[in-house]
């Protein structure tokens, strides 16, 4: 028998706002962050929105040592770690040494400070790359730089998925604390925004080419487009149900469930595995369908992703039989970082009993038969299932909600 | 050529690495080791680089981890600069 | 019932050794495949000297669009997760797609098509607001190393879970490490794993010569990778890819597979002290090779053979005997080391990968490879590095390690076939 693994702390910087208050009442207030992006000149692009953390200042959250070496993400990506051992009320300096890890998503690393690295040595020569960009860039930097800062001398890790990485990251860190490790930090907190990485981006063919905020990313309704990119995240600490009782911890909820799987090579003939991603995750929680409250939808805000997903959620539901919510349609896709910060709204939610809602969506295609919700909903809810689709076929699903005794 | 300061070399170092640690503690920044200052070695190799492009000198491999103060490093760079002219 | 991970396949693209065959040649015959690089002029570079493979992907079976979409160190996964499914001797038909994941380690991914598209749509460097009308249409393939894992997946239709594990120069151990995890709890059969990287590109040679951390020893690349030799002065970089095909006991046994070795032990644990240095003490990667040891029902005892990291670094040498010594005690000193960097360099993600190989080859052939090039002892690094020539020895349990930026350190405990059976 496996143990229970639960979440203990949570730190979100994500466009509705820095720390877990901040993003949850602007979450419940619907106020999308989508915007023109300012990080860079989106003037000559297709793509001109996204949605960036407001008014971080890195210098007011981190040592003035660490700023010099990081990328955007990264310094996000701290102050995230900060927040969840300090509201896990985690004193790791009393836990056993090799106690605590970190597992983080990453999509493309830091790719900003990556840019202006290759930049200096195209335009200036070697001589001008920083000594930083050895490891600033990396997709391993925020679980190295994370380790470092708190002391975490556990198992670490790093997995890519591209969207679907903060599900993964999350499974892995419960797996550590399955195989005995006393607490661990995961999750993803990601972002690329800078004129290379959106080029890069642009390429992926799923960037939505609207100009109104309010029009680009409609997961779900007849006016569906496209994606907009974010960037932040969240971080999660997780123990098992037994230590946290044990030091009294307060909890958020537990992660009951998960499955990954992969698509056939798109193009062929073969259907899409995301079903039984989400049914393998069911089975791993223990929990029929019908226990299932509320599904925090991938969202792709594409038709054809739209449409398959949303006959997953029939095949595996019903139709219209459970409430789905995207609240992501606030924050844009967080790449890496957007997954695991649907795992912490969902268990706000569950806490609060409120599903927050999808906004801008107003013409939900009827024959995709979703209980949408587009407004926040009282409900009483016990469990969430979570699922994200990674570009290339990534699959994962998760069921998180009320500890089960 | 024009020699470097200590106070020209701290700004580059506060660029390069931060601003340093235990700046308000007494005593002389120039025979405080980097350590102490919380500069590693990620920051003093940023720093040699900057002053190598900076100054138009170039430094040993050696010549950085040698330096264990701020003093020491740019009574080394000041050296090279003026074998240079 | 316990379930265990055995490799029962492998597949090899390194310097001067595509192929299984010829890798383990250059590793048993001691030679060295570092030379100056020829991908670029590297003459603006401190360090000038890498350890390049001669790869084709057309000889290598790859179709002209893969060829087009896929990053170099694609190319290099998909070739060798071929090769490792043909020496397993699988039926692919036969197994159940969504019970064979794949898990591909690498520490910088696309480096080099990034490198190559940005020049192009930077032109040159000059335009910070790049220009997308000159992106290629496959630029997103490289812009996430997820990609990776999806080209490998396609190619052999795997439909389980499947990821890249990105944890820096220890992702090739990791990655199989997090494969050999799947297996054992029951989330695939069959996880074709391993790591690529194909790093030798002017960013990434820069970025190491800017914190000192390659060997510039110019004038003499064949010679230059020196691990554990008092004159060693940094690592030479390196590419490649090694790709196994971890399968369980049970199903491996039941179609009468050969099995190199039980993937017994592994563990990781992070140093928290630097994303470049470490502590000299080499307390978390004796901790990480404990832990190993204890998962493998191993006593320190019982290494027959340890494969170091063994970068040539003055500081990783150092930290790795000393890690040796905290963690196998009186035995540090009477188990060979080798190190295979010394002839192949360090192709950092990947290089976990290909140092699994070279162990589960060395214990097909009851040979040690070789440390090449050390010819003078560093008082400091004190044990038994198998110095220029292999050594006959038959191993049944082998140790290998990894440490990297960011902290990583790791440990692999591979038991031989032999124990498999008992």
């Amino acid at each position: 028998m496996t143990s229970t693994v639960v979440v203990t702390g949570m730190g979100v910087v994500a466009p509705t706002g820095i720390g877990v208050d901040e993003h949850w009442a602007a979450t419940l207030r619907g106020t999308c962050a989508i915007d023109r992006v300012s990080r860079f000149d989106p003037t000559p692009y297709r793509s001109t929105l996204a949605a960036e953390v407001p008014g971080f200042v890195p210098e007011e959250h981190l040592p003035s040592r660490l700023i010099p070496q990081t990328d955007h993400m990264t310094r996000l990506a701290l102050v995230a770690a900060d927040q969840a051992l300090q509201n896990a009320d985690l004193d790791v300096p009393s836990l056993p040494e090799f106690g605590v890890g970190v597992v983080t998503a990453s999509s493309a690393g830091g790719f900003d400070f990556g840019h202006r690295e290759l930049e200096k040595l195209w335009s200036k020569g070697p001589e001008h790359v920083s000594a930083y960009q050895s490891f600033a860039w990396f997709y391993a930097v925020n679980t190295g730089q994370i380790s470092i800062r708190h002391g975490l001398r556990g198992p670490s890790g790093v997995l890519v998925t591209e969207q679907a990485g903060g599900l993964d990251a999350l499974a892995q860190a419960r797996r550590q604390v399955r195989q005995g490790t006393r607490a661990m930090i995961g999750g993803g907190v990601d972002g690329s925004l800078c004129a290379w990485g959106w080029v890069a981006q642009q390429t992926g063919g799923r960037l939505s080419t609207a100009q109104a905020p309010d029009r680009a990313y409609l997961p779900f309704d007849a006016g569906a487009c496209g994606q907009v990119p974010g960037e932040g995240g969240a971080l999660l600490v997780l123990e098992s149900a037994d230590d946290a009782r044990a030091r009294g911890a307060e909890v958020y909820g537990a992660l009951l469930g998960y499955a990954a799987t992969f698509d056939p090579p798109p193009g062929s003939a073969g259907p899409s595995t995301l079903r039984r991603a989400a049914e393998l995750a069911l089975r791993d929680a223990g929990v029929e369908a019908r226990d299932i409250d509320v599904v925090f939808a991938d969202a792709a805000g594409l038709p054809d992703l739209d449409r398959a997903e949303a006959q997953t959620l029939a095949e595996v539901f019903g139709g219209c039989a459970v409430p789905v919510t995207a609240p992501k349609t606030m924050t844009g896709r967080l790449a890496a970082g957007g997954a695991s910060l649907d795992v912490a709204t969902a268990l706000l939610a569950i806490r609060h009993g409120v599903i927050p809602p999808t906004v801008n969506v107003t013409r939900p295609l009827p024959d995709y038969r979703l209980d949408l919700v587009t407004r926040p909903r009282r409900a009483t809810l016990s469990a969430a299932l979570v699922l994200a689709r990674g570009h290339g076929g990534f699959n994962a699903a998760m069921v998180v909600g009320r500890e089960r005794r | 050529m024009e020699t470097l300061t200590l106070d020209r070399l701290m700004e580059i170092m506060r660029e390069c690495a931060g601003e340093e640690e235990g700046a308000n503690a007494g005593g002389d920044i120039g025979d405080t080791e980097f350590a102490a200052l919380g500069y590693d070695s990620l920051a003093l190799l940023e720093t040699a680089a900057r002053i190598e492009r900076e100054y138009q000198v170039r430094l040993g491999d050696e010549t950085v981890t040698e330096a264990k103060t701020p003093g020491a490093l740019l009574s080394l760079v000041n050296r090279t600069i003026s074998e240079v002219v | 019932m316990t379930r265990r991970a055995v490799i029962t396949g492998i597949g090899v693209v390194a310097p001067d050794a595509i192929g299984l065959k010829r890798y383990w040649e250059l590793l048993s015959e001691g030679r060295t495949a570092t030379r100056r690089i020829s991908f670029f002029d590297p003459s603006p570079f401190r360090s000038q000297i890498a350890a390049e493979c001669d790869f084709d992907p057309t000889r290598e079976g790859l179709s002209a669009q893969q060829i087009r979409r896929m990053d170099r160190a694609a190319q290099f996964a998909v070739v060798s997760a071929r090769e490792s499914l043909g020496d397993s001797g699988l039926d692919l038909d036969r197994l159940h797609r969504s019970r064979v994941g794949v898990v591909i380690g690498t520490a910088v991914g696309s480096t080099m098509s990034l490198e190559e598209e940005y020049v192009v749509v930077s032109d040159g460097g000059r335009l910070r607001l790049v220009d997308e009308q000159y992106a290629v249409p496959h630029l997103f393939n490289s812009f996430v190393p997820s990609s990776f894992a999806a080209e490998v997946a396609w190619d052999v239709a795997a439909n389980g879970p499947v990821a890249t594990v990105s944890t820096g120069c220890t992702s090739g151990l990791d990655a199989v490490g997090h494969a050999v995890d799947l297996v054992r709890e029951g989330s695939a059969d069959v996880m074709v794993t391993g790591a690529t990287d194909a790093p030798i590109s002017p960013i990434t040679v820069a970025c190491f010569d800017a914190i000192k951390a390659t060997t510039p020893r110019n004038d003499d690349p064949a010679h230059a990778s020196r691990p554990f030799d008092r004159t060693r002065n940094g690592f030479v970089l390196g590419e490649g890819a090694a790709m196994f095909v971890v399968e369980e006991l049970r199903h491996a046994r039941q179609r009468g597979a050969h099995i190199y070795a039980e993937v017994a032990g592994f563990a990781t644990r992070s140093n928290a002290f630097h994303m470049t240095g470490l502590r000299p003490d080499g307390r978390e990667q004796a901790e990480a090779i404990r832990a190993a040891l204890r998962q493998a029902h191993r006593a320190p005892s019982d290494v027959d053979y340890v494969n170091a990291h063994g970068s040539g670094t003055k500081q990783n040498d150092r930290h790795e005997t000393a890690a040796l010594k905290r963690s196998l005690g009186e035995h540090a000193h009477r188990v060979p080391v080798s190190g295979i960097k010394s002839m192949i360099g360090h192709s950092l993600g990947a290089i976990g990968s290909l140092e699994i190989a070279a162990c589960a080859l060395a214990m097909r052939n009851g040979l040690i490879p070789p440390t090449a090039n050390l010819h003078e002892p560093d008082p400091e690094c004190d044990l038994d590095y198998v110095p220029l020539r292999a050594r006959r020895k038959e191993l049944d349990t082998v140790l290998t390690i990894g440490s990297g930026f960011g902290g990583f350190q790791s440990a692999m405990v591979l038991c031989g076939a032999g124990e498999v059976a008992g």
